[in-house]
């Protein structure tokens, strides 16, 4: 494409990005690697010194950790569920011919848009409350006992809060992905007499399969690290009930001023988040090349 | 003045040799078109004239001055790409005036000269629309138009008809002969489409694989092909292709024959066989027949013939049209006799 | 598909989406609602729908009680100040890599997006101490450089995805036609570059205004913006919902516009352009 005098151009033009976030992964990456092997508490300075793998071992072995990672794997699993089936069904729906189409989808993807704390505290208010919230009211109404949601089932709360703000998310990348579907082989699968049923799983479901799997790597990276939600709500609470991984590093790391000890957790936390990056960035180069 | 010269051009990307060791002379005035299948290096070589390629290894000159390390725009010439490449957020009218803006001209030169070209293009009630709103063949105008008002010393077209429906296609055609005429600059023209190249060029050169297979006038190619490759890409429908016994008995391991150089009988014959398809165009009949041991053999009949499916027919080349090929793919004899 | 729903079905489909539509962005729709009523209403139970005396009290009084518009002025600077830089750094490389890639411009995408992907809490101790000793906790240019550090490689990938659609040949023409790389670029690429620049900027303002990680951990008072803001509502005597909603249709509503303005660039963005 290029002649010599425009690459050298280009290498310059990419350089301030590529020095930029080069410095930005690897500083704070190798530090943070660093820490993790120090006995470092910000409570007591000056106190630094070589812990080994102390920190992992305690990080590790910490009943908390265990918890917070099954929750993480809860949230993140359920999460998955609801949003990608709840959004491929809406999405499905907004691919027909409705009346208010256009404004039906604006109302489902609204949520996406809401920040993570301004949600998180609608619901625990004026939802979750067990006495003023809505959810209460209707209980109420209905003559049933109203259920403290935040204290009696952190997790599943949170679940739901979180649902809500990926649910337009999968349905608006699923919506899209739909629209893109050739109409010619849709009718070429109703001439040779393909059902809707099978038409939807040999030809939809496939044409869906990579939006699908876009979906689902993209909400893991963001949903390992939920955070803000939790700590409007729960404040992971109560004991390690909602703790995920994020939320347990950062009261290590903020409210325990342990910096080896929350190392120790972030360089784990990367670990996890790179086993679901390296299929993404897979599937996105594969892309590329089209 | 626009004589091209390039002497020992490569081009290699990565480890893949594209242009090997050319040498190549186009004199001023002439049209040169270069014509080969796709992947043959055609279009690589125009743009290693254009500058927007470095060659790996070589020389280009233009008018005796060696402009191999010089800017694209430097170089004095204009192009027409395939796709027009028109500036979509531009009027005609400023699209056509750009070249001349990044020149430096004073407004009134610039409108004049693209009032000019207007003129001479038909586009002078269209220059006030995008793009978009032209049909295929205005766009193309309109991307020549570009190239014209630079005066540049060549011009150069990469597979600028491409796009084009076929009847605008020879339109066209013609309107670039045409300009070509009127102007008299040196232009080249690729194209992997013989018919263009034979219609339009003075000089064609045959490329393959990176590599000239002949440079001459499209009746010189047509008459005289250097080798099969040539023989078998100039020429429509293809020239017949016979090998084995029947090319031995002449000394020969390939006899070249073109369908139109068949001489055909009911009854007396070279080679005697079945016809299977006959393509009827009214001007001409297409005969494609089944000759035991050689195989199949288009034969073209002026007007109309009237031969069915499976009828028997005998085929044999005009004297003096025969060509045969030696081992190496090479001409032995550019019309062998007929034993 | 389209031709063969029949009117009923069309009917049926179209309560079942409203409906379910409704359900989906209600609780937005109480908030808005919730934010013209008095205190003492919105904790009603019975929860009055529509008939409550409506009032604008609210959105007046947070502002007073809590300066409110500094708030909106730190969101304002971090998110239109991240990008601006962002784009300063993103535009020339999404450039480099669209119209003069080489072997390796692949490889240095696939990583830009890796160093998205990493968890915030593995180089979160680092940063900290790192802002703790420059002096940039809690500040706006500190939060202003972590979004722009964030969502670089977004808007990298975006700009890069939108770059490749416009045809190399027109710029190749530009060259011909006697442009410098300045002049190619003020007037051939950028007015063809204008509308995925544009939908880049509002991706990313929409991140950079939602973003509720290092904005809750790097801020205390003076530089919060409203993710932190609003967060200051979760302290259990802070049951002023009306007052609540009142900030939060406030936070969310440019968002929420800009996002509906948006869509589609936001599914190619998001994707880094794998679904578009």
């Amino acid at each position: 494409m290029a002649t010599m005098h425009t690459r050298s151009i280009a290498r310059l033009m990419m350089a301030p990005s590529v020095i930029l976030l080069l410095g930005w992964m690897l500083i704070p990456l190798s530090m943070t690697l660093y820490f993790s092997f120090l006995r470092y508490n910000l409570l007591m300075p000056g106190m630094e010194d070589w812990a080994g793998v102390f920190n992992y071992e305690y990080f590790v072995t910490d009943p908390a950790f265990v918890t917070a990672l099954v929750n993480t794997l809860v949230l993140v699993g359920s999460v998955l569920v609801i949003s990608v089936g709840g959004g491929l069904l809406m999405a499905l729906l907004l691919n027909q011919p409705i009346f208010g189409q256009g404004i039906v989808r604006l109302l489902v993807i609204a949520p996406f848009f809401v920040m993570p704390t301004v949600s998180a505290l609608v619901w625990k208010n004026m939802f979750m409350h067990p006495v003023y919230g809505l959810f209460a009211s209707l209980a109420h109404g209905l003559g049933l006992p109203a259920i403290d949601w935040l204290s009696s089932a952190p997790l599943l709360s949170i679940i739901l809060i979180v649902s809500w703000q990926w649910l337009p998310f999968a349905a608006l990348i699923l919506l899209t992905a739909l629209q893109s579907l050739d109409e010619e082989q849709m009718e070429a699968a109703e001439m040779d007499g393909a059902s809707a049923v099978r038409r939807f799983a040999h030809i939809t479901l496939p044409h869906l399969a990579r939006a699908i799997t876009v979906v689902i790597l993209i909400e893991t990276i963001f949903l390992l690290s939920v955070f803000a939600e939790i700590l409007v709500t729960t404040s992971g609470g109560p004991g390690y009930d909602s703790t995920n991984l994020s939320y347990l590093i950062y009261t290590q790391a903020l409210l325990q001023f342990d910096v080896g000890g929350a190392s120790a957790g972030g360089i784990i936390a990367v670990i996890l988040a790179n086993i679901v990056a390296i299929f993404l960035i897979r599937l996105i180069g594969k892309n590329l090349e089209t | 003045m626009g004589n091209i010269r390039l002497s020992n051009v490569s081009k290699t990307f990565g480890t893949q040799e594209v242009i090997r060791d050319l040498n190549l002379n186009i004199e001023d005035g002439e049209f040169v078109v270069f014509v080969g299948p796709s992947g043959c290096g055609k279009s690589t070589l125009l743009r290693l004239i254009a500058g927007l390629e470095d060659v790996s290894d070589g020389r280009i000159e233009i008018n005796g001055a060696d402009v191999t390390d010089l800017a694209p725009a430097r170089r004095g010439l204009s192009m027409v790409f395939q796709s027009y490449a028109l500036y979509p957020h531009m009027s005609v009218r400023s699209n056509i005036a750009f070249p001349l803006r990044m020149a430096g001209l004073d407004k009134a030169a610039i409108d004049r000269k693209v009032a000019e070209a207007a003129r001479v293009l038909n586009l002078t009630d269209y220059l006030t629309r995008k793009p978009r709103q032209l049909s295929g063949g205005q766009r193309q105008r309109v991307a020549i138009g570009r190239a014209i008002v630079r005066e540049p010393t060549a011009f150069l077209f990469d597979e600028p008809l491409s796009n084009l429906d076929a009847a605008l296609r020879v339109n066209m055609r013609l309107e670039i002969s045409e300009l070509h005429q009127q102007l008299g600059t040196t232009m080249i023209y690729v194209t992997h489409d013989q018919i263009e190249a034979m219609t339009m060029a003075d000089k064609i050169v045959v490329l393959n694989k990176g590599v000239v297979e002949q440079v001459g006038s499209p009746m010189e190619l047509y008459r005289t092909p250097a080798n099969l490759f040539v023989a078998g890409f100039i020429g429509s429908p293809r020239m017949n292709f016979i090998n084995g016994n029947e090319a031995a008995k002449v000394g020969a391991s390939v006899i070249g024959v073109r369908p139109e150089h068949m001489t055909m009988s009911p009854d007396d014959g070279r080679w005697c066989g079945e016809v299977g398809v006959a393509e009827h165009l009214g001007s001409d009949t297409f005969l494609h027949v089944k000759v035991d041991g050689i195989g199949q053999i288009t034969a073209r009949a002026p007007g109309e013939i009237d031969l069915r499916h499976g009828e028997k027919i005998f085929l044999s080349p005009e004297p003096g049209k025969m060509h045969l090929f030696g081992q190496n793919g090479e001409i032995v004899s550019a019309s062998g006799a007929v034993s | 598909m389209a031709r063969t729903l029949t009117p009923k079905r069309k009917v049926a489909f179209t309560v079942l989406a409203w409906v379910l539509g409704l359900l989906i962005f209600f609780p937005i729709l109480w908030t808005v609602l919730t934010s013209f009523k008095t205190e003492g209403e919105a904790i009603a139970n019975p929860p009055s729908f529509l008939f409550f005396d409506w009032t604008l009290e609210n959105y007046t009084e947070v502002q007073e009680r809590s300066n409110y518009l500094r708030h909106v002025i730190n969101s304002v600077v971090i998110s239109f100040g991240s990008t601006a830089i962002g784009l300063l750094i993103a535009v020339p490389a999404a450039w480099a890599m669209a119209f003069s890639p080489t072997k390796r411009t692949k490889g240095i995408l696939m990583w830009m997006l890796s160093t998205k992907m990493l968890p915030a809490v593995g180089v979160m101790m680092p940063i900290y101490l790192i802002f703790r000793d420059l002096g940039l906790l809690d500040t706006l240019l500190g939060l202003t450089i972590v979004m722009t550090m964030v969502n670089l490689p977004i808007m990298v990938w975006m700009l890069y995805t939108y770059f490749k659609e416009i045809p190399g040949d027109i710029l190749e023409a530009a060259r011909m036609d006697g442009a410098q790389l300045g002049q190619e670029i003020l007037y051939v690429l950028a007015p063809m570059a204008v509308p995925g620049i544009a939908s880049t900027c509002l991706l990313n303002i929409i991140l950079a205004w939602n973003e509720a990680f290092w904005t809750l951990n790097l801020t205390a008072a003076d530089a919060a913006p409203l993710t932190a803001f609003i967060a200051s509502y979760s302290s259990p005597e802070g049951l002023f919902w009306a007052k609540l909603s009142a900030a939060s249709t406030m936070a969310i509503a440019p968002i929420l516009i800009l996002g509906w303005f948006s869509q589609r660039q936001l599914v190619r963005g998001l994707t880094f352009g794998a679904v578009k």
